[in-house]
Parts: C-alpha cells; structure tokens; sequence
C-alpha cells in the first residue's frame, strides 16, 4: 500500500503548507525524513538543493521525486496528485466565499497567527541543513575532526554575499557548489 | 467568452509557459500571471486578479498551484481549473523525474557529492537569510504575540520534535482568538 501512504504523506503536506515556497520543507521533511525515511538528510537537503535551480513549488518538486524513488512514476503521479487535491479543494472554496461575500477576515487571522509559527519552522528545518552542511552527519560534533570548515566557510561567505549585496540565490548556490567541489575533492568530505 | 477548444489550449499553454520558465517560487510567479492574463490576454481585470493572488497567498498549498486554479477557474470553470493545473503542474513534474533518474546514478560520483555538499552551505545561507528578514519584519512590528509564538514554536519543533501538523492548528487557531479579540476592543474603542 505504498502508493497510499506516498498520496497521504503529500496530502498532509499540501494541506498544511500554508504561505508558499519555503513553508512546505519542515512538513516535508517531517513525512518524507523523520516519519517514513523514504530519503535519508542529505538526500532531502539535494532536493531542496535541486528544487531552487529547476522552476516550479518544492512541493510538487519533492513530491515527484520521492514517488519516482520508492515507487517509479505511478508513485510520481500519485504523490503529486496528493500535494495538489487540497488546494483544489480549499481553494475553489474560499473562491466561492470571496466572490460570495468579498471577505476574508477570518482568514488573515488565522495567517498573522501562523506567519510567526511558520517563520520558526523555516528557521527549524533550515538548521538541520546548516548542522548538515557543517558537522559530519549533522550532529553537533564530538570532536574537531567532524567539523567541516571548508562548509562553515562557505555559509559564512554565501550569507556575507546574500545580506550585503543581494545576490540571485541562485548563483550564490552554485558559486558555493563549484568552489566547494574543488575544496572537498581536493580535503575530502568529512565522516564519508 | 466562448468556451471552445482553443480556450483551453490557450490556457494550457500559457499556464504551462509560465511554470516551465518561473525560477523563484510562488512569490514570482503571480506578477507574471497578471501580467500574462490581466495585461496581455484582458481575460482577468487588474483589481481582481489582485484579490485572486491574496486568496492563492492564504490557502495551504504551493501558490503557484493555487493561482493557476484560480485563473482557470475563473475563466472556464472547474475543466479551466483542471487543464491550469496540468498545465502548472506538468514542468515540474517531468523535470524532476529526469532528475532523479539522473540523481540515481550520479549522487555517488565523487565530484557530484563534493559539489552538492558544497551547495548545501549555498542552501543553509539562502535559507538563514530568508529566516532573518522575515524573522525581522516580525520583531519589528513590536508586537509580542507573533514574537513569543516563533520562539515558542522554535523550541517545540527543534528541541522537542513536536509535531509541524499540530503546531499549525494550535497557531491557527490562538491567530484566530487573538484577532477576534482585537477587532472587538477597536470596535469597542472606535464606537
């Protein structure tokens, strides 16, 4: 019943991925890392990786991906239909009440409540990545050996080049994938 | 309008065109949907489509995906809605697959690994960056609700594992009490 719980996964995720792009990874990572380990971390962080060069929402980007992995194309298909039949649903709904009553007020309660919240997710799941990136197996490192500078430098520069001159994310990610290759092939990658 | 073949195929295409091609999410791609159906097509007046991407902004889901719903919806009905989904959804889809097929065979080359290790660091700036500015936009408000809520839902979800699902619902629903309750005493005050 695999093609079931790949379509109930991703329907959670579309369900609950509320204020777009970033907010759907912690629930990605939720059901697709921590609960099923249908990919292993680094895994997942490739897919985000992947999801910010190639057009289109992390949700169905993952979604894809991760139904192709575990169960070929038709668990392609069926994870994706489960990222997108919520908003289907929810979405024809609120139109029709928008066009009904031209309100939504209860609505943009619900959201300054969640932007916060969904804020500290963002912050949540992009940590692990950091710990990732950093440490040997994304664990905080029990000695010198696991920590990865070459990775700490290079968040270090990236985020310097994001906040000071606004650079594409784009080609901060790549610049710090081609220079890190080099780095890491020429040091090795530590704990692998 | 006329509800024939070719309205459908033009919305296929133009739904498609702009997913193939959108790099940056949800965020970018609704400008580029009013430019395409409010400015170029007429099909959707400026104001409304204004309103459309509130609604496309508020609804669980990817944003593009919920635009595209709209936007077909509101010119063709639910066969508009089903043929912008596939439209939107399509790109992406074939894709990734491509990808991982790809991504099988070439993760365990060393030079792919050392430079998608490499932009990891790239992923973790991007993401610690958004964090900081909407984190900021927050605190700025000098509001402490919102403040106490990310702290809170910080820990929950980092150092206890608490589960996203539910933290979602709890914070929906203080969101909702909290601008009840706000709305009531401006009411109050106002009257």
């Amino acid at each position: 019943m695999i093609y079931l719980e790949l379509f109930w996964s991703f329907f959670q995720v579309g369900l609950f991925s509320i204020g777009g792009g970033y907010a759907a990874m912690p629930l990605i990572q939720t059901q697709v890392v921590d609960q099923h380990a249908w990919l292993t971390l680094n895994e997942f962080i490739d897919v985000i990786t992947i999801s910010q060069m190639t057009p289109g929402p992390i949700g169905i980007n993952s979604a894809t991906f991760v139904g192709i992995k575990i169960a070929g194309i038709g668990g392609a298909l069926v994870a994706t239909l489960g990222c997108v039949l919520p908003s289907c649903i929810i979405v024809l709904t609120l139109a029709h009440f928008y066009f009904k009553y031209q309100n939504l007020t209860a609505v943009r309660g619900i959201l300054n409540g969640l932007r916060p919240a969904i804020i500290a997710m963002i912050a949540s799941a992009g940590l692990s990545i950091l710990l990732s990136a950093s440490f040997a197996g994304g664990v905080l490192p029990a000695s010198l050996a696991d920590v990865s500078w070459i990775g700490i430098l290079l968040f270090l520069a990236a985020f310097f080049i994001l906040k000071k001159w606004k650079l594409n994310p784009v080609w901060v990610m790549i610049g710090c994938g081609i220079i890190g290759m080099f780095l890491y092939r020429f040091f090795g990658i530590p704990g692998r | 309008m006329k509800k024939n073949p070719k309205l459908y195929l033009k919305l296929f295409t133009s739904t498609f065109y702009l997913s193939a091609f959108t790099f940056g999410g949800g965020y970018v791609i609704v400008p580029l949907m009013k430019k395409k159906f409010a400015d170029d097509l007429h099909w959707i007046e400026e104001k409304e489509m204004i309103d459309l991407a509130a609604i496309a902004q508020s609804a669980p889901g990817p944003i593009a995906v919920n635009a595209a719903i709209l936007v077909g919806y509101r010119i063709a009905g639910v066969l508009g809605a089903l043929t912008t989904i596939i439209g939107t959804v399509l790109p992406p889809f074939v894709i990734l697959a491509v990808i991982s097929l790809f991504y099988q065979a070439f993760a365990t080359n060393l030079w792919v690994a050392a430079l998608l290790q490499g932009m990891q660091s790239g992923v973790a700036a991007v993401i610690a960056d958004v964090v900081f500015s909407m984190a900021g936009g927050v605190i700025k408000e000098k509001k402490w609700l919102p403040v106490l809520i990310m702290i809170g839902v910080f820990v929950a979800n980092y150092f206890f594992g608490v589960n996203v699902i539910l933290l979602i619902l709890i914070c929906g629903v203080i969101g909702a009490i909290s601008s009840y309750y706000e709305s009531k005493s401006r009411k109050e005050r106002g009257a």
